[in-house]
Parts: structure tokens; C-alpha cells; sequence
């Protein structure tokens, strides 16, 4: 089966007609809501895979199919939809993914009353996430960018009732924003500089060569290339989306929704689309590769933002006590990584792993939801423990998602993907302390996981609710089991010996190399995961936790650092010293100005015409004053008694006014005559 | 159906609706609610006859009705509809009745109500299709007069101070306006719109109104400005307005911030551009950064507000700023060198969008506020309530799609809009597009506020007790609203294609005289 680029818009389109469903069933619909959910992605899944097929028979060619969303001037403003392998695999993993989760959370979201709701907000997510996927303009990507930003706000805050959550949700959609805003400027500039916003338009779209050229022939501030500015610009949205430091606060709090959400949304997908918004942008993010004089490159920015932001999330994982946060910071870790593959010249790897990390992160969020469930919402990993007898299915699925992250060697899917990420931060020349910071994030990886499933499946159950876990209905631990299957299997899609992905993602053949070559690193690598792993055993492992409020060994060797980690490394507060003030204080000075200085001055001036008045003070009261009231008057007869008598008002306003206006008339003269 | 008078039907049905009100007397609330409600969509009505006879591709005015006055003035009866009025006529048309139900159970004296709303509603038309500025200046202080008691006689506690300020402030401006087209006539001896394009777009205007000598062709300039920046209003001007919608009972919020809002910047594209394009091109540098003003310092100053129909009316002011940033950043490109012509359509589409697409969602807004006070006995705080999503859903899923559709989101009525604001403004002068952002960003902010205090969270306040959920004629308000936000949200060339050829030329024509 083959599906080609004008029929491209069905994905997205059946999950849209899904929510539309959902929509308008009545609360008692959940039923028939989560089975049009379901129904919906699943056919946009066969329809993905029909997509792949043809992409894959022509791996080269952009197939874009455009058309006019609406007259403007003498031509239009077109949309498009674009088939490429890139799409193609985005499309397919989105919706197996989400289908898994969809059947999931069937079984999670079972006991919950709102449950239609759910599956409709999910069925608008898929439909959005499919459309930044499938667009082929930078406008239509945008809209669809926006629309998974509502949904994640709508699903975050699903719980409205929890003030936590209607928080978090805010504060998700509003810090995404601001890194939306300089997306915006970039695309409002990029269309300036080039009259369209089409990727491919048959040699007049942005990512072709003459949009191209012209805009790296161009210099602005700073002596950057504009296509520069307007790639830093774009990337901006992509800081905001994809949890990158500094906008990388709104990610763990966005864990108060359901966990399905947490896997589906804050995992595998929305929070990957802007690794996938730069994968895609890609000819304009390295345009100015080849130029010498500039003062800064694009990807050099979006290698050292990843390279930070993958330490600094390995190092707050560390230390952090509810379960869903530990993956969270991990996965803002793994987006990292990605950024950084895609900062140091190879989108390929950033995509291997973006890919990968999607079935393993959604299998450990999933695996979470299980914990969850099962422990009557308890996420405290102090109060778990034990599980690992309690609940078999979700243990060894989780515990094949953990090696994958972990990057334990050969077997996993996480090891290849990471590993072409580390390869290409070793081959780029500008610098080498991304690779470090990424090789420091092997190490804290596989400790953080180390410390998660001990606390979390060994020792003794700490509560209550972990004695009684047991595991959960096949709607569950069906998409677990499946998930982990994918974990293992899709890394060898991608290894050095066969780089059947990196060909087909690039439509050219890449030279498969033996495990040999470069082998120092992958040596270096695999030492890193077991010397992660091995004082993960030491520490956490051999001494497991007796009770719930045992202090962590890591606390009492370093209570400080464990603290500061364990508080985030203060950067909400640090946010809300500065720009939360800010922001208050601008809030608090305009309503000033509009208080008390413009509203100020019109009274202040009144004083001034009443002063001045006071000779003529009883022709306006007896003339334009008596006049309104008067009528007024009449009119009140007409009804109760509503309102205040008001006198002596009218013309201070209106002497006010004159005099305003004359002081105003001649501020505008003079500056035209000027 | 004949159009030959199709526009006077328009302006006068819902007077002569007024008329009738008034002779019937005595007649029951009911009655003269459903009588004003039918004269009300006579609007929609009529303007659905200008819609399927309209020809969008001829830039000039249709269905031209034009009889001598008063000769001695060389005054005439010219009424014509373009693009721009049509869609404002329109508006007019879904908001007006919207409006009126949004007030529809108030006690005191409907009668006297309606006649004063269908006044002010066919003042409103007036306006907006009147092409001589003799009548179109009648229509523009008309409109005062009814919304002036409307306000005071049904508003809340501070309605009367507030309706003074409103038509005192107003007033003040309109009369610098008259003093300016006066010195015009004297000048020119026409008063007509289509004549003194023509004048202006030959240079021969201000080389007449260089004849009166000293600073006349500049005050001529400024009297007209101040009066429509007054009721716009472009920033400071509008001290009048948040009391004024504040205070107002809800459906003369939703008709003032719906619909004569949009009087002003009419009067700007219609007036004072097409007239004094070299003046306000050289006030433009000054005139952007007050545009920019209000977008930033009017969101701004919505955050801080407590009283959520103050909230809205800031953010009215927000919203209009926009529209009227766009229109100097043209105004301000124009003459320049390389010029981006496509700039310039985008920046004028998006401002006609926009004067519609907020007609739509601010009313919905302000309509919400209404139904909340309607439960709370006029409560309206941002404190007042709490989770009420738990306990009217359907009412929180409406109100949150007008929000949504206020803080533009891709996907409903009001990003088509503000996308092409902002991609103009961009090209014309970048700066001022990404100061401009600051608004956008502080909308989100206050907005979300606003929907988490009063819908999130557990339930607190009034919405402890009994609070119903949205149901019969509130329904039959918000959900044509809501539908129309969503099909123009869609499907922008619904509206764009009425007036794209229009702008088209307005923006190949752009030079200064």
C-alpha cells in the first residue's frame, strides 16, 4: 500500500475527526470516545505505513502537494503537506506510540469520570502532533505547534481540580510561549526575507537553494547571516518545546497530568517535535556552515544548549524522589542529547534517537503509570519498593526500558542511538566539551536508573499502598510488553555494521563501517554505562532502603548538592527573583501609568480648567451641566432610582479635554513641522 | 429584491423599529424585546442581500445611493458599500443581536431599552456606510447619545460618572473633528468622502488647505485625529473606556467593544489615511510608538486587574492597538524605498480581519462575564470564583474557546489576523514587530489567569453553591459565537476574499502626494 503526498493530510485528519467525536458525545460516551480514538489512529497508522512505503521507494525526492489556504494581494498564502522519509517515520512512530498509549489508558484512565474528555484532548493532541509532522510550511507547522501546546495544556491540567495541576498547566503553556515567541519573529522574518513559508515549492520554497543563498548572502546585527538569526530565532521555539535549559522548568511540573499523557506528550512525542522542527529546518540551520567570517554559527548554539541541558538533566535526576520526575528530568537529559546531535552536524543521529527514545521512554512512563495504578497514586519512590515480585510483567518491561536508556551495550536500542550521537560529537571540529558533557551524561544516566528501579521494585514494600500492588489488566501490560519488544528490536535498524535507517532517512547510501572503527569511543562508552551502573549497585543496590524515611545515602555524603539537585538547582526560584518580578512589576507600573498618570493628568488638568473657570463657572453650570442633567433627570422619572445625581463633573472633563488637546495638537504640529 | 435602497434599509430598519417601539406604549416586556430582537437581525438580514449581490472584485463602493440634500452646502446623500464596510456591516449584524440577548432579562424598563439599543445600532450602520461627512458625522454623534444612557441608566453602581466621561471625553474629541472638516469645506467646498480621496490622492487638498495659511492644514490634521484616536482609542486616550465598558450593563459592553470600537479605526482606514496620507505619515514615527503603547502597556495593565470586565475591556484596548499599529507601520513605510507591497496587504488585511475576528471574541467575553454575574449576584472578581468547570462544563468549555480565540490561537477566528498584523508590521518595521510581541505574550498571561482562578482549582466563592450551567438563549448567543470562530478560524478566505481586492489596490496605490 503507498500513500503519496496529496492524501498526506488523512493522518492527521482522522485523529481531528476523532476529537470532533469525542467532542460531542455526551459525558456518558466515554466508550464510544475512546473507540473512535482508537479506530482513528490505528487507520492513520496503516496509513503511515503506506506513507513510509512510498517514501522509501523514492528516499530522495521532497514530495510536497500545496495549496491556497486563503487570497492575499495577488497571490495567496499556501500551506502544503510534505512526504519524506523524515515525515514518514515521525508519522509512523507517532502513531504506534500513541496507539499503544491510547489502549493503555483505556485501562488507567478506567474509574475516571471525565474519561471522554480524555480520549477527545488526546485524539486533538495526535491530530496536531501529526500536523507538524506532515506540514509543509513553516506556517502550517506553526498552527499545528500551538494546537499540541493546547492540548498539553488541556491534558496537564486534566485534574483542574488539583490547583497543582491547573499551575503547572498554565505554567506549561505560558514559559513554552515565550520560546514561541521568538519562533514567531523568525518565521514573520524569514518570510520577509523570502516570500514564502513553504519548505519545497519546486525550487522557490525556504529550504531550496536560492531562498538559501540569499539569505546567507545577507549580513544584520552582529554581523550574523540572517538566515542565521532566523535559524537562532526558530530555535528558540524549539528550547521552549523541547525542555531545553534555560526554558526547561515547565517539564517536570507538566507531570501532574496523567501519566499516559506524561508518556505520550512529555516523552515521546510534543516534546520531541522540536528536535524534529530543527531536524527539519535543517539546509537553513547549517546554511551558514560554509561561511567564515560570521560571528557564530546557528548549530553551534543548539550543540552547546543540548550539551548543558543534557548534564544539567542527568544531574537533577539524581536526586529527585517521585518517580514520574526522575524520568521527566530524564527525558529533558535524553532531548539533550538530541539537540546536541543536531548541533554538531548530524540530524540523523538526533532522529536514530529520537526514535529510540520514544519507545523506551514511553515504555518507562507507561511502566511508571503501572507503579501508579497499581500503588493507589503513590509516585514517592521512597514509599515503593518491592514490586519487583509484585508486578512481573511491569518489572521486566521496565527493566528493559532502563538498559535502554541506560545504553547497556549491544542489545538495546538506546546503546546505537546514543553511540551514533557520541560518534558525531567526537568527530566535530569546532569542540570537544559537548562529547564530554555527553559522556558525563552516560555515567549519571545509568546511576539515576540504577537508584530508580532499586527503590522502586527492591527491598521491602515502605507502604501501604506498595504491599497491595498487584499488576495491572492486559490493556496495560499488552502496550508494555509490545513497547519493550520495540526497545530491544528498533536499535538494530541503526548500527554501524548495517545503517539501514541512516540511508533511508537520508535517501543516500551510508557506508556501513565494523564495530571496530572508532571503537575507542564505544569502548569508552560501554565503561561509562558499567561504571554507572556498578556505583548505582554499590550505593543504592547492596544496601537497599529499609524504610521510608531513611535518609539517601547520597544525602548524608553530600547534603548540599544532594539538596540543590534535589531542589532543581533553584531555577524556579531563580525565575521568579527575576523575571516573575519582572513581570509583576510591569504588570503593577502600567496599571500605575493607567491609573495615576494618564487618568492623573486628565484630572490633574481639570483642577487646572477649574482654576482657570472659575469666571465663567456658572455659564457652564447653569448651560452644559444643567442641560445633561436635566435630561437625565427626565429619564430617571421614567424608572427607580438608579443613579447618583452628578454635578460639577462635566465640564472640569471638558476643559480638561481642551486644554489636553491643544497641549497635544501642538506636541504633533511641532514634531511635523520638525 | 431590488437593491437600489438596499443600504438606507439597512441604516433605517432598526431606526424605524425605534420608532415603532416608541409609539407602541404600554406594551408588554416581552413584546418589545422580541420587536427589538427582529429589528436588531434586520442587520444580519439586509446584510446577507449585500453579500450574495456583492461583487468582491470591483475595489469601488456598490450599491451607491446618492441624492442631492442641501444644496446650498453642496451637501448630499451618499451612502456606499465596500469590502471594509461590508464586513463591518456584517459584524454589525451577528453582534447587535447577540448584544441585545446578552441583556435580555434586565428589569427596568426593556422598552425604553430597546429604543435606545436600535438607535444606536443603526447610528453604528450609519457610520460605516455614510460617504458624505455631513450625514456620517450625524451618525457618529448619534451614536453617543443612546449609548450615553444606556450606560448611565442601566450600568452598575459607577455608570454615571463613568457615561459622563465617556461622552464628555468623546464629545471633546468629535469637536475638534467638526472644527477640522469645517476649515475642509471652507477649503474645498465638498464634504464628500470620494471626492476628497480623489483631492488628497492629487496632492490638491493640502495645497488648498495651504490656502487658509498659518497651522491649519496641520490642525485640520490633528482635529481629525484626535477624534477618532479618541474613540478607538489609541493610547492615552483611553482612560474612558475601561469604566465606561466596566459599568455598562452586558450587552451595551458587548455592542461598544464589538462594534463602536471599530467606529474609530473605520474612521482611520476611511478618513483620516486616505485624506491626510502625508501628514500622517510624518506623525506616524510618533503615532507607532503610540500604537505600540497600547499593546503593550493595555495587556499589561489587564494583568493587574482585578475586575474581570475591566480585564476584557483592556484588553480591548489591546487588540484595537493592533489594528491601528498596522495601519501606521503602512502609513509610516510608505514613500520609502523598496517598499514591500506585500508587507503593506498583509499589514491592512490583518487589520480588517482583526476589527472582526475582536468584535467576535470580545463580545463572547464580555457576554461570559455577564452570565457570571448574572449567578453571583454581579459578582465579577477575579477571586469571586473557583473550579467552576466542575459545575457548569459546558459554560467553561464555551468561555474557554472564546479565550482561546482572544489570545489567538491557531485555529480559531483571531490568529489569521494578528499573524498578518505581525507579518506586516515586521516587514515595515521590524522593531515595532517585536516590541509588539510583548502584548502577545501578556495576553496569554492574563487570559490563563483568568480561566484558572475562575474555572480551576476547587470550587470557592459563588461557585460553591447552586451556579447553573449555560442553557437556552445564553446557548443560542455563545454557540453561534463560538461556531463563527471556528469556521473563519478555518476558513479565513470566507472573509479575506470580500476584501483582498480592495486592499490590493490600496496597497498598489501607496504613494505620498
Amino acid at each position: 500500500m503507498t500513500l503519496s503526498a496529496e492524501y498526506l493530510w488523512l493522518i492527521p485528519a482522522l485523529p481531528l475527526l476523532a476529537a470532533a467525536v469525542g467532542a460531542l458525545t455526551p459525558r456518558s460516551g466515554r466508550r464510544l470516545a475512546s473507540a473512535a480514538a482508537i479506530l482513528a489512529i490505528g487507520v492513520s497508522f496503516l496509513l503511515s505505513c503506506g506513507a513510509l512505503a512510498t517514501a522509501l521507494a523514492n528516499p530522495a525526492q521532497h514530495a510536497a502537494a500545496n495549496f491556497a489556504w486563503f487570497d492575499l494581494g495577488n497571490g495567496a498564502l499556501r500551506l502544503g503537506w510534505l512526504l519524506d522519509p523524515l515525515t514518514a517515520f515521525m508519522c509512523v512512530m507517532v502513531t504506534f506510540v500513541g496507539g499503544l498509549i491510547f489502549v493503555f489508558s483505556t485501562g488507567y484512565m478506567h474509574d475516571d469520570a471525565n474519561a471522554k474528555q480524555f480520549f477527545c484532548f488526546l485524539s486533538l493532541f495526535a491530530a496536531a502532533m501529526l500536523g507538524i509532522v506532515v506540514a509543509n510550511s513553516l506556517l502550517l507547522l506553526f498552527i499545528s505547534w500551538e494546537l499540541v501546546g493546547l492540548a498539553s495544556y488541556l491534558l496537564i491540567g486534566f485534574w483542574f481540580h488539583k490547583p497543582e495541576a491547573a499551575a503547572a498547566a498554565k505554567k506549561a503553556f505560558i514559559v513554552t510561549r515565550i520560546g514561541d515567541l521568538g519562533f514567531l519573529l523568525g518565521i514573520l522574518w524569514l518570510y520577509d526575507a523570502t516570500g514564502s513559508l513553504l519548505f519545497y515549492d519546486g525550487g522557490n520554497g525556504v529550504l531550496e537553494a536560492t531562498a538559501l543563498s540569499s539569505m546567507v548572502a545577507q549580513t544584520t546585527v552582529g554581523g550574523l547571516a540572517v538566515s542565521t538569526a532566523i535559524g537562532l530565532l526558530i530555535f528558540c521555539g524549539a528550547v521552549g518545546k523541547s525542555g531545553q535549559f534555560p526554558l526547561h522548568v515547565w517539564l517536570p511540573d507538566a507531570m501532574e497530568g496523567p501519566t499516559p499523557v506524561s508518556a505520550l506528550i512529555h516523552a515521546a512525542t510534543m516534546v520531541a517535535a522540536g528536535v524534529f522542527l530543527i531536524a527539519r529546518v535543517y539546509p537553513l540551520m547549517m546554511a551558514d556552515h560554509d561561511l567564515v567570517h560570521v560571528p557564530l554559527h546557528a548549530l553551534t548554539v543548539v550543540a552547546f544548549i543540548g550539551a548543558i541541558t543534557a548534564l544539567m538533566g542527568a544531574l537533577i535526576a539524581v536526586a529527585q524522589n517521585d518517580i514520574k520526575r526522575v524520568l521527566a528530568f530524564s527525558t529533558v537529559s535524553q532531548l539533550g542529547y538530541m539537540m546536541l546531535a543536531l548541533g554538531v552536524g548530524s540530524w540523523v543521529a538526533a532522529i536514530f534517537h529520537l526514535l529510540t527514545h520514544a519507545f523506551f521512554k514511553a515504555l518507562l512512563f507507561l511502566g511508571a503509570g503501572s507503579v501508579i495504578h497499581a500503588a493507589h497514586h503513590e509516585q514517592d519512590i521512597r514509599k515503593l519498593g518491592g514490586l519487583s515480585k509484585l508486578m512481573r510483567v511491569t518489572f521486566l518491561t521496565f527493566a528493559v526500558g532502563t538498559l535502554a536508556l541506560a545504553g547497556f551495550p549491544f542489545l538495546f536500542s538506546g546503546f546505537w542511538s546514543k553511540e551514533a550521537v557520541l560518534h558525531a560529537a567526537h568527530e566535530w571540529d569546532v569542540s570537544h566539551l559537548p562529547l564530554y558533557a555527553g559522556l558525563a551524561a552516560v555515567v549519571l544516566t545509568a546511576f539515576y536508573m540504577t537508584r530508580l528501579v532499586a527503590e522502586t521494585f527492591f527491598g521491602k514494600p515502605r507502604s501501604h499502598a506498595a504491599e497491595h500492588a498487584h499488576e495491572n489488566s492486559a490493556a496495560m501490560t499488552g502496550p508494555l510488553v509490545i513497547l519493550a519488544i520495540c526497545a530491544v528490536g528498533l536499535g538494530f535498524l541503526g548500527t554501524p555494521a548495517w545503517p539501514w535507517l541512516q540511508s533511508a532517512l537520508t535517501g543516500a547510501p551510508v557506508e556501513p563501517h565494523s564495530l571496530l572503527e572508532g571503537g575507542g569511543l564505544m569502548m569508552l562508552s560501554i565503561v561509562l554505562v558499567a561504571l554507572g551502573l556498578g556505583t548505582g549497585w554499590a550505593v543504592y543496590w547492596r544496601r537497599l532502603r529499609a524504610t521510608a524515611t531513611a535518609p539517601d545515602p547520597l544525602a548524608t555524603a553530600a547534603p548540599g548538592t544532594f539538596a540543590f539537585l534535589g531542589a532543581r538547582m533553584k531555577f524556579d526560584e531563580l525565575y521568579a527573583a527575576t523575571l516573575g518580578r519582572l513581570n509583576t512589576f510591569l504588570a503593577a507600573l502600567a496599571g500605575f501609568f493607567d491609573r495615576w498618570v494618564w487618568g492623573g493628568l486628565v484630572n490633574l488638568l481639570a483642577l487646572l480648567g477649574e482654576f482657570g473657570g472659575v469666571v465663567n463657572r456658572e455659564a457652564d453650570e447653569s448651560g452644559l451641566n444643567g442641560g445633561f442633567d436635566a435630561t437625565s433627570e427626565k429619564l430617571r422619572g421614567t424608572g427607580q432610582l438608579y443613579s447618583r445625581a452628578q454635578t460639577g463633573d462635566a465640564h472640569g472633563y471638558l476643559r480638561t479635554l481642551a486644554i489636553a488637546f491643544v497641549v497635544l495638537a501642538l506636541i504633533v504640529i511641532m514634531g511635523i513641522n520638525g | 429584491m431590488s437593491t437600489s435602497h438596499l443600504l438606507s434599509l439597512i441604516v433605517f430598519v432598526p431606526w424605524i423599529g425605534a420608532a415603532l417601539l416608541a409609539l407602541l406604549r404600554g406594551t408588554s416586556p416581552k413584546l418589545s424585546r422580541a420587536l427589538a430582537l427582529l429589528f436588531s437581525l434586520s442587520t444580519l438580514g439586509l446584510g446577507f442581500v449585500a453579500l450574495a449581490s456583492f461583487d468582491p472584485g470591483r475595489t469601488g463602493y456598490q450599491f451607491i445611493e446618492r441624492h442631492d440634500w442641501i444644496a446650498a452646502l453642496n451637501v448630499h446623500y451618499h451612502l456606499g458599500l465596500d469590502g471594509m464596510s461590508l464586513i463591518l456591516v456584517l459584524l454589525t449584524g451577528i453582534v447587535s443581536p447577540a448584544a441585545l440577548l446578552g441583556s435580555w432579562h434586565l428589569k427596568r424598563d426593556p422598552r425604553c431599552f430597546a429604543i435606545l439599543f436600535l438607535l444606536l445600532q443603526g447610528a453604528a450602520l450609519g457610520v460605516f456606510l455614510a460617504l458624505d461627512f455631513f450625514h456620517w458625522f450625524l451618525f457618529w454623534e448619534l451614536s453617543l447619545v443612546p449609548a450615553f444612557f444606556l450606560i448611565k441608566l442601566w450600568g452598575g453602581p459607577g455608570a454615571s460618572r463613568a457615561a459622563y466621561q465617556f461622552v464628555i471625553y468623546t464629545i471633546g474629541g468629535s469637536a475638534f473633528m467638526l472644527l477640522g472638516f469645517a476649515a475642509i469645506f471652507a477649503a474645498t467646498g465638498t464634504l464628500d468622502f470620494a471626492q476628497l480621496t480623489q483631492l488628497a490622492s492629487d496632492g490638491e487638498l493640502g495645497a488648498k488647505l495651504a490656502t487658509l495659511g498659518g497651522i491649519w492644514p496641520e490642525a485640520v490634521f490633528v482635529g481629525v485625529l484626535l477624534g477618532l484616536a479618541v474613540k478607538v482609542p489609541l493610547f492615552p486616550f483611553h482612560t474612558w473606556l475601561p469604566p465606561a465598558y466596566a459599568e455598562a450593563p452586558t450587552g451595551v459592553s458587548m455592542f461598544l467593544t464589538g462594534i463602536m470600537s471599530k467606529m474609530g479605526v473605520y474612521g482611520f482606514l476611511r478618513i483620516l489615511w486616505p485624506l491626510f496620507p502625508a501628514q500622517l505619515h510624518a506623525a506616524a514615527p510618533c503615532l507607532l510608538w503610540l500604537a505600540l503603547g497600547g499593546v503593550v502597556l493595555g495587556a499589561f495593565a489587564a494583568m493587574k486587574q482585578t475586575d474581570l470586565k475591566r480585564m476584557v475591556a483592556y484588553s480591548s484596548v489591546n487588540h484595537l492597538s493592533y489594528c491601528l499599529l498596522a495601519l501606521f507601520a503602512v502609513s509610516y513605510a510608505t514613500g520609502r524605498d523598496g517598499l514591500h507591497a506585500e508587507a503593506a496587504t498583509a499589514a491592512l488585511s490583518g487589520t480588517i480581519l482583526q476589527m472582526f475576528n475582536h468584535g467576535l471574541s470580545a463580545a463572547a467575553l464580555f457576554f461570559c462575564v455577564g452570565v457570571l454575574e448574572s449567578r453571583s449576584n454581579g459578582k465579577r472578581g477575579l477571586d469571586d470564583f473557583g473550579g467552576l468547570r466542575t459545575v457548569a462544563p459546558l459554560f467553561a468549555g464555551l468561555c474557554g474557546i472564546a479565550m482561546f480565540s482572544s489570545l489567538g490561537l491557531p485555529g480559531l477566528n483571531g490568529f489569521v489576523g494578528e499573524f498578518l498584523i505581525f507579518r506586516g508590521v515586521f516587514g515595515l518595521d521590524a522593531l515595532a514587530a517585536a516590541v509588539a510581541c510583548l502584548g502577545l505574550f501578556a495576553t496569554a498571561f492574563f487570559l490563563l489567569t483568568f480561566w484558572q482562578r475562575v474555572f480551576h482549582g476547587p470550587r470557592a466563592g459563588a461557585a460553591r453553591g447552586e451556579f447553573r450551567d449555560v442553557a437556552g438563549f445564553e446557548l443560542a448567543v455563545l454557540i453561534p459565537l463560538v461556531a463563527l470562530m471556528f469556521l473563519f478560524g478555518v476558513l479565513p478566505q470566507l472573509l479575506t476574499g470580500l476584501f483582498n481586492p480592495l486592499i490590493t489596490s490600496w496597497a498598489g496605490h501607496l504613494t505620498l502626494p
